[in-house]
């Protein structure tokens, strides 16, 4: 197994992390900060091994959270239940498909704040929650929705231009033509 | 189908996230700060780029437009010196009055000035980065300020970096006065608006007196925030339990959306 795919979805996963604590556009426009975590989960349950899977939602989650107010582990376990669920049914899902891509992310991007809520609530915590955090669980659902189709292409063409293409063997033999017409 | 190496995997993974939320405060604090160390090299990234467009964008000002911010900069610079002399004397008489009634001195407040060099990427909670640590003589429980007004108190201290958290967050509730004469507690507004410069100033008697327009300021119990720190402007009042007691909403002084640059008041 080669490592350099697990060393991109995790420098991605760092890095998306460091563009949601800066402060930015979509935040002061929308009133809500998009999670790109749960469409990188979508990408990485469907594409990678189940090691790559739990240390993103591992990783992905304890970043998260050690830049947040969030108790440390309560992203973790959301992400890790998303990406066992579609990790598990991968062979049934067209992820090829643009409309597959975005259904599952729009998915993961509404699933992954509702269960980190559920686990913010159980520990009594009181998270600020409102009319108008319903709008914002909207944004960030459309906003995981929209960046996984984008993840995927852009993983694609990554691995496009660092790995090694296979060679298009042709079943054609130049002496095994069957020569048509009159000679 | 997973294989049962896997099940037993995940089943020691999920055990080992469910042992970190159990983890005591002080701990789970101590461990945020060391993972969230990770970014220090992004941050720093960050902030370089940050001044490098600063100095770009000065060096395309004209000379002419320098020159009168220059002017204009010593001219509010000797009307502040004026003034402080002012002060000091009002200090000093402040200061020898205090002595003859008795009372305790007071201490002027010494502030640190942080840049503010993130957000907190959950929803659900107001905080934000600056990049001033336990090394610029910041721990947790200080209070955080822009020449507006109050901004927060500072949750948790790294060596280089500190987290804030901010006037609305359902972690900090501040003791608050209005008009000198009336307290209530400073909440999370219960609607969780858009208008993240809105605030609950909760438990004022039944019969207030506070009215729209009012100053609330800080009322220095508790030991955090000394008194005297503006906070906002009441907006509205209604009253709550049956009339027992009154909740005003109030816009706070400082714009928590656009903070780029926060004073924090060191002991």
């Amino acid at each position: 197994m080669s490592w350099r795919p697990t060393v991109f979805v995790m420098t991605a996963a760092f890095v998306a992390v460091f563009l949601e604590v800066s402060p930015g556009l979509f935040r002061s426009l929308l009133g809500a900060q998009i999670d790109l975590l749960p469409a990188l989960m979508v990408y990485t349950a469907l594409t990678h091994g189940l090691a790559t899977m739990v240390l993103l939602a591992v990783c992905g989650g304890l970043w998260f959270d050690s830049l947040s107010l969030n108790p440390l582990g309560a992203s973790v376990l959301p992400l890790l239940v998303i990406g066992l669920l579609i990790y598990r049914s991968r062979d049934l899902l067209m992820r090829e498909h643009v409309y597959a891509q975005v259904v599952l992310g729009l998915m993961a991007g509404a699933a992954q704040p509702l269960g980190t809520l559920f686990i913010l609530l159980n520990k009594g915590a009181t998270p600020l929650l409102g009319w108008f955090s319903l709008w914002q669980w909207l944004v960030m659902t459309a906003g995981a929705g929209a960046a996984t189709p984008i993840c995927f292409k852009l993983f694609d063409r990554l691995r496009r231009a660092l790995e090694y293409q296979p060679v298009t063997q042709t079943s054609f033999r130049p002496d095994r033509e069957i020569k048509r017409g009159r000679a | 189908m997973l294989k049962k190496s896997n099940y037993i995997f995940l089943v020691c993974v999920v055990v080992l996230v469910l042992a970190l939320l159990q983890l005591p405060g002080g701990t789970m604090s101590k461990l945020k700060l060391a993972i969230s160390g990770l970014f220090l090299p992004l941050f720093g990234l960050s902030n370089s780029t940050h001044e490098w467009l600063g100095q770009a964008g000065g060096g395309l000002l004209p000379r002419g437009e320098l020159l009168r911010q220059n002017a204009q900069l010593r001219h509010d610079n000797q009307e502040l010196q004026i003034r402080l002399a002012q002060d000091a004397a009002l200090w000093a008489e402040n200061a020898r009055l205090r002595t003859e009634v008795g009372w305790t001195r007071q201490t002027r407040w010494r502030v640190k000035l942080a840049r503010v060099i993130g957000r907190d990427p959950a929803n659900w909670w107001r905080s934000v980065e600056i990049d001033l640590g336990s090394r610029d003589g910041l721990r947790a429980n200080l209070a955080v300020l822009t020449p507006d007004g109050l901004v927060g108190k500072v949750q948790s201290a790294g060596e280089t970096r500190s987290q804030v958290v901010l006037l609305g967050d359902p972690n900090l509730r501040v003791s608050a006065v209005v008009n000198n004469n009336e307290t209530g507690i400073i909440t999370a507004n219960s609607s969780a608006t858009l208008d993240d410069g809105l605030i609950d100033l909760d438990q004022l008697s039944g019969a207030s007196g506070a009215k729209p327009g009012q100053n609330v300021v800080t009322w220095g119990e508790g030991g955090v925030f000394p008194p005297g720190i503006m906070i906002g402007k009441i907006v509205d009042l209604r009253p709550k339990e049956y009339g027992l007691s009154t909740e005003a909403r109030v816009k706070l002084a400082a714009n928590l959306s656009a903070l780029e640059e926060v004073w924090v008041m060191l002991p």
